[in-house]
């Protein structure tokens, strides 16, 4: 195994207990694992489960005991297999017993290794640790833990503990519980060992770091409190946004057969010369402008570098001042940590008295940071004291970077006060509103905090790393809708709002809402309100079945039509409107042509476009009343008329009306709220149909 | 309606490029109206031991600063600089008493220049002898400066449509009653045809914005006649009154924050619960300013280049349109994704912004940041009542000391998000920060680094500062105090830097501008009797009294024990002295060595080592003296 690379046993306790959350295990572990096939290929992993029915494993082999653990796969290279067993676990019936699935999965990693690996070695184990564990033949279980732990340090490896506490109000007793804590503190405390208590399932898919990122140092240097007092410190980032992965351009010209296809798209950049556009300047050619105004001065690197700004790597204190001078919403990027120089004591010292003394006296400090030598511009930030509660831990400090005065707008808002005392809240509504913001309270007392940004998972990529996985089994599946879990994430806890729901009652009988009539508000905005109150089809509003006969059609129609493009919009968009393969094209191509529509009508001069859009038009309400979706057509001429009804625009509706290009009626498409009469008429009647349901139910009060 | 309203046709690498710029897809068309009469040049303080000032060198001032940032920010706005009440007259309707100030290269109305800036800063110098100022209107004639300016302006403001260009004029004057002079009918006249005059550019889409410039003593009175100038209603006015600062700097600080019009990034709905959904607008107040794109030239004849991107197909060689599909590996396959499918995937809440609920303020950790905030402030635009429950509950989180957490659900970066209800906070020059609520952008758990527990060592307590070291620490924080710190006191230098070297290669300067870096410590403040003893005596509480002497000797020791160092410069000493350095470099063959080759003359010179093989050589050459 070699450096860099890591060997992790999953230690999952699959007992009844746990069958609650079990879903979210599966979930967690194998997004751990997917993403080792895509970052940590080389990485090896092997999966023991305990709590299970039958016992499967080497020690019970060899020396008896170990009973209800299972090694479901051995330690071997990450592949999609390891991914299928955790999506499949099976559900236990025994009671798990943690410190002999903590022993198996040891001794695994002791007889594949030996002593002399020096890769990374990690045990992860997710238990509810809610049953008592066997007592040892001899000695107390506290004993066997310390030798378990001496042994893991000297093979230097490290345990992760997920342990969940869904409800105190639990059968189980709480004399086990305390033991069991204590046990799993002891491992905290013996070994390198981490333990992270969650509450909920979302926590839970949260608690795993399912990326590993070996940390590198900023800087490494001296913090200068003055030329002659310095404390040497490592900076590290503490966040950093882990992005949406990067997806390579597909290229689908390589013929099916050609099975070592890469199916990459190359991008070629080519620059010419305005003159003459045949001529492509050879980069040795090129020099870079800068703007300035509308002037583009030249300059070559050379030049440039003679003159730019070159700071002097240094990380230097300006001074110290009160914390309420910086406020929050002045952190400008993601955060760097500053902590002292590992096993320099007097460095650790200097650092806590100062961490110490910033926290008593409630101040922060103003640092100036060149971090590396060639940088070009010094960042200025603030450093807050992050006192360790843990007494393994140093204390240290977080740096957040600061604005200069270029970075801020200063705009001007009015006060509260000054407005109108319409708009101002009466007692009662305030009062609302206080016992709102008590209620709907995410970090009671006696509870976990919810949401805790370190154990909330990104729902993006949660799910697009399931979509990945899916869609390697199954090309054509379409993209899972957000699960129970991470919809917390996204919406408000159920169980909350009905536990606040007088609060929430009262709020809303206290605060009227109305809609501006004057305004009239957008399809857009239609669009989104219409989904705010059921937000059933995230994710799954494509569902379109596949069979056997549309795909025959796909396959046989020689070139797809994908967009509407300038040449041809109206046969476009009869091509697109016709294509059977999903049924999403009917409403891409609708909407297509109406954006396409909207953009002739917004650059037409003196109507010069006005014969191309009615053409359009007319395709676009042919196409509307033959795949049934009258209420499209009517939403859309409404909606370009109200927008341009107006303004020079208003001559195209009268065209339209000559040309007798009417509303979408009932009598040529059953769906249409609309009769001859009113189609006839307008656009004299200007009442909008489709949204007014959709209006009433977010603003009744 | 929005062709791509949500933008998540968008690639991924320009959502955040989005993020930082925002979509400022209309321009802006600005003419200053700088009053130039007898009464702007009055001295505006009666202090004495400050320089004279008047307001129209504030006005001037500002304007020029104005322009500074907007050459640096949003060179394609357009301005144009009027002066009125003046003795010389230039203008295209040959209007007396309006002066068009204009460089050569340039149209009145236009992108300001180098040229511009420079030569209107310094206007102040010869503005008497050239444009010269005096009262235009005057008792006894009809002649009405005003009224010039005006339509001066809007004549400027022809060109270009309202559709995509907001237009607007600047009035600076310290004359609340600019007819003050003229009596009777004339002066009702007057007034009446200069109202109108305002009304029908207002009626062209042009916006007329007031900036009083008034004195301690002599308070502005909007209400006499500017408030009907420029269409304020009633109980707009008492908003609208300039408070009037005891100094001047504060007045032009107040000048400065309302000469820019607010823009904001979008308009959005932020649902309470399930059926209350109020409308806010949020405002980028903190971006980062980073030195413009960079265009490239031909270095012949110095115009910009046009560049062309071509997708060609890895595989067959075919030249592409974009193609619509991406993919991802997996498990040694591709998997392929439409961009519809992508964009599904990143729709994970319909609603912009749906409250979770709230937390106390002390759960929001200093870790908890990506990017910078983004303000919030309600409006009655679309949803009458919106303000009021907004101030509601900003009041309620403010007097409980809560935060709200809540789920951002824009598809181009959906993100969980924490607002902070923030207090207006005024000073003597204004408003400090607006009242409001700020978004902040919060880490996901894979964002975070546990980094503390990196180098924690196994059974073994981390050392802790006894409260004496800590004692010593306090007493150093008092004596290291800056006092009034303000974020945003410095600005960048590099970006100053950058800017000042593309002034002067613009107006052909050769001296480079020395631009000072105000982001050095005070070492005159550090090197004061008492905070050097501060300091020592820290130093000596937490390292010892022997550190520095220590620290020499461990340094020393350590440069002693790399013995690896030492050998590597032995061996690499002896490689060199296989060549004859100063003859290959002047046939030119330092070329055909080895990189390691190269290496090992490096290493024998103590010259770094870094780079490519050119710059080993240009390296080497110059350590040669070649």
């Amino acid at each position: 195994m070699a450096r860099g690379r890591e060997a992790l046993i999953l230690l999952i306790d699959v007992g009844p207990s746990t069958h609650g959350v079990l879903p979210e295990v599966e979930s967690v572990c194998s997004m751990l694992v997917q993403k080792k096939l895509i970052f940590g290929k080389s990485d090896e992993v092997g999966i023991i489960l305990f709590g299970t029915k039958d016992t499967d494993n080497d020690l019970e082999k060899e020396v008896g005991g170990y009973e209800h653990v299972v090694v479901k796969r051995n330690i071997k290279v990450v592949d999609v297999d390891a991914v299928d067993i955790l999506q499949n676990l099976p559900r236990g019936t025994g009671n798990g017993d943690f410190l002999d699935a903590v022993i198996v999965g040891m001794d695994m990693l002791i007889k594949k290794y030996g002593i002399t690996n020096k890769g990374k070695q990690r045990l992860c184990l997710v238990t509810d640790a809610k049953h008592p564990i066997k007592a040892p033949s001899e000695g107390t279980k506290e004993d066997q833990v310390h030798i378990v732990c001496q042994q893991m340090q000297d093979h230097g490896m490290r345990l992760d503990c997920v342990i969940i506490r869904e409800n105190s109000s639990e059968t189980a007793s709480q004399k086990i519980i305390d033991e069991n804590d204590f046990l799993l503190r002891l491992f905290t405390e013996k070994t390198k060992a981490k333990a992270i208590y969650v509450s909920n399932p979302t926590a839970l898919l949260g608690a795993l770091r399912t990326r590993n990122i070996s940390p590198v140092t900023v800087y490494r240097g001296d913090l200068e409190l003055s030329s002659t007092m310095k404390i040497k410190v490592w900076v590290y980032k503490k966040t950093s946004e882990e992005k949406f992965p990067t997806l390579k351009k597909f290229s689908d010209k390589a013929p099916p057969t050609d099975r070592y296809a890469t199916h990459e798209v190359k991008m070629d950049f080519e620059y010419k010369s305005i003159e003459n556009p045949e001529k492509i300047v050879p980069p040795e050619q090129r020099i870079k402008g800068y703007r300035y105004g509308p002037q583009v001065v030249p300059i070559s690197p050379a030049e440039w570098e003679a003159v730019k700004f070159k700071p002097e790597k240094s990380v230097k204190v300006l001074g110290f001042t009160d914390a309420s001078n910086i406020m929050r919403h002045y952190y400008m990027k993601d955060v760097n940590i500053f902590i002292p120089e590992p096993g320099n004591t007097k460095a650790i010292v200097a650092c806590s008295a100062i961490a110490r003394a910033m926290k008593q006296m409630n101040k922060v400090a103003i640092l100036r940071c060149v971090w590396r030598q060639g940088q070009g511009n010094v960042v200025v930030g603030v450093l807050t004291p992050n006192i360790s509660c843990k007494d393994n831990i140093p204390d240290s400090f977080c740096f957040n970077a600061l604005p200069f005065a270029e970075d801020i707008r200063e705009f001007q808002f009015p006060s509260f006060s000054n407005f109108p005392s319409s708009w101002q809240p009466n007692e009662q509504q305030q009062e609302a509103a206080d016992n709102l913001v008590k209620m709907l309270n995410l970090a009671p007392d006696d509870k976990e905090e919810a949401l805790q940004p370190d154990f909330t998972p990104n729902p993006v990529l949660e799910r697009f790393y399931r979509f990945l996985h899916l869609k390697s089994r199954l090309p054509e599946a379409e993209v899972p809708s957000l699960d129970r879990s991470l919809k917390r994430i996204t919406e408000p806890d159920p169980e909350k709002l009905s536990e606040c729901k007088p609060v929430i009652e009262n709020f809303r009988t206290q605060f009227e809402l109305k809609e501006n009539p004057k305004k009239k508000k957008s399809s857009k905005r239609a669009w989104r309100e219409k989904s705010s109150v059921s937000d059933e089809e995230v994710g799954a509003d494509s569902k379109v079945p596949e069979n056997g006969s549309a795909k025959l059609i796909e396959n046989s129609s020689p070139e797809k039509v994908q967009k509407i493009g300038d040449l041809n919009p109206v046969q476009d968009f009869e091509a697109m409107i016709a294509r059977r393969d999903s049924s999403k094209w009917v409403r891409k191509a609708i909407k297509e042509m109406q954006d396409y529509i909207y953009n002739l009508l917004e650059n037409s001069y003196e109507g010069n476009t006005y014969p191309k859009a009615i053409e359009c038009l007319v395709a676009l309400r042919r196409g509307c009343i033959l795949e049934q979706e009258p209420k499209e057509f009517n939403r859309y001429l409404h909606h370009i008329y109200e927008k341009w009804k107006t303004t020079d625009l208003v001559d195209f509706f009268n065209l339209i009306a000559s040309k007798s290009i009417t509303l979408i009626s009932k009598s040529e498409a059953a769906d249409s709220e609309v009769t001859e009469e009113e189609a006839k008429n307008f656009p004299v009647k200007t009442e909008l149909y489709g949204d007014s349901d959709s209006r009433s139910q977010i603003l009744t009060s | 309606m929005d062709l791509d309203p949500e933008g998540i046709f968008r690639d991924d690498s320009d959502s955040d490029n989005d993020f930082f710029q925002e979509r400022e897809a209309s321009k802006e068309y600005v003419v200053y109206l700088v009053d130039a009469s007898p009464k702007m040049f009055s001295p505006a303080v009666t202090d004495e031991d400050e320089k004279m000032e008047t307001h129209f060198h504030v006005a001037i001032n500002c304007i020029s600063q104005a322009l500074k940032t907007q050459i640096i920010g949003r060179s394609n706005d357009e301005v144009a600089i009027c002066f009125f009440n003046t003795r010389e007259k230039k203008n295209l309707q040959n209007l007396n008493g309006v002066y068009v100030f204009d460089v050569m290269e340039r149209e009145s109305l236009d992108k300001p220049t180098a040229k511009l800036i420079k030569e209107f800063s310094s206007i102040g110098e010869n503005f008497m002898n050239s444009i010269g100022s005096q009262y235009g209107i005057i008792s006894g004639s009809r002649e009405n400066s005003i009224y010039n300016a005006l339509w001066v302006g809007q004549a400027l403001l022809r060109k270009g449509s309202t559709k995509n260009v907001s237009k607007r004029m600047l009035i600076f004057t310290n004359e609340d009653d600019p007819f003050g002079t003229v009596t009777g009918a004339t002066k009702k006249d007057m007034i009446r045809t200069t109202l109108q005059r305002a009304k029908d550019a207002q009626d062209l889409g042009i916006s007329i914005e007031l900036l009083p410039l008034s004195r301690p003593d002599e308070k502005f009175d909007v209400s006499v006649m500017y408030s009907d100038l420029i269409g304020l209603e009633a109980e707009e006015v008492s908003r609208f009154l300039p408070s009037v600062g005891e100094r001047l700097e504060d007045m032009t600080t107040q000048l400065k924050k309302r000469m820019f019009t607010k823009r904001k990034i979008r308009s959005i709905w932020f649902s309470i619960s399930n059926d209350i959904c109020i409308e806010v607008n949020t405002y980028a107040l903190i971006r980062p300013t980073l030195p413009g794109a960079i265009l490239w030239l031909d270095s012949v004849t110095n115009l910009p280049l046009k560049s062309e991107r071509s997708f060609i197909c890895a595989d067959t060689g075919a030249l592409l349109h974009e193609p619509p599909k991406r993919f991802h590996p997996y498990r040694s396959e591709s998997v392929v994704f439409s961009t519809h499918e992508l964009s599904q995937i990143k729709k994970v809440s319909n609603v912009q912004l749906r409250l979770l609920g709230f937390k106390p303020l002390d759960c929001l950790k200093d870790y908890h940041n990506l990017r910078p905030s983004t303000f919030i402030f309600p409006s009655d635009e679309e949803i009458f009542g919106s303000t009021r429950i907004f101030i509601a509950l900003h009041r309620s989180m403010l007097r409980l000391n809560r935060y709200a957490v809540a789920f951002y659900g824009i598809s181009a970066h959906p993100q969980l998000v924490a607002l902070v209800a923030q207090e207006e906070i005024m000073s003597s020059s204004g408003q400090v920060e607006p009242p409001g609520m700020h978004m902040i952008y919060l880490p996901y758990s894979d964002d975070i680094r546990q980094v503390e527990e990196l180098h924690t060592a196994v059974d073994c307590v981390a050392p802790r500062a006894t409260d004496e070291q800590i004692e010593k620490a306090s007493n150093l924080l008092r004596r290291m105090d800056l006092k009034d710190f303000s974020v945003c006191q410095f600005s960048n230098p590099a970006l100053q830097r950058h800017y000042g070297i593309l002034e002067a290669l613009a107006l052909g300067e050769d001296e480079m501008p020395d631009i000072k870096d105000e982001t050095w410590p005070d070492e005159e403040g550090l090197a004061r009797p008492r905070t050097a003893h501060a300091l020592e005596d820290f130093k000596i509480a937490v390292y010892g009294e022997n550190h520095d002497q220590e620290e020499a000797e461990s340094m020393a020791s350590k440069s002693s024990a790399s013995e690896a160092t030492k050998k590597r410069k032995a061996t690499a000493e002896a490689a060199v002295g296989k060549y004859n350095w100063a003859d290959l470099a002047d046939n030119g063959k330092l070329k055909d060595l080895t990189v390691a080759e190269l290496k090992h003359y490096l290493t024998a010179h103590n010259l770094p080592v870094a780079g490519k093989k050119e710059v080993l050589i240009s390296r080497i050459l110059t350590h040669l003296g070649k």
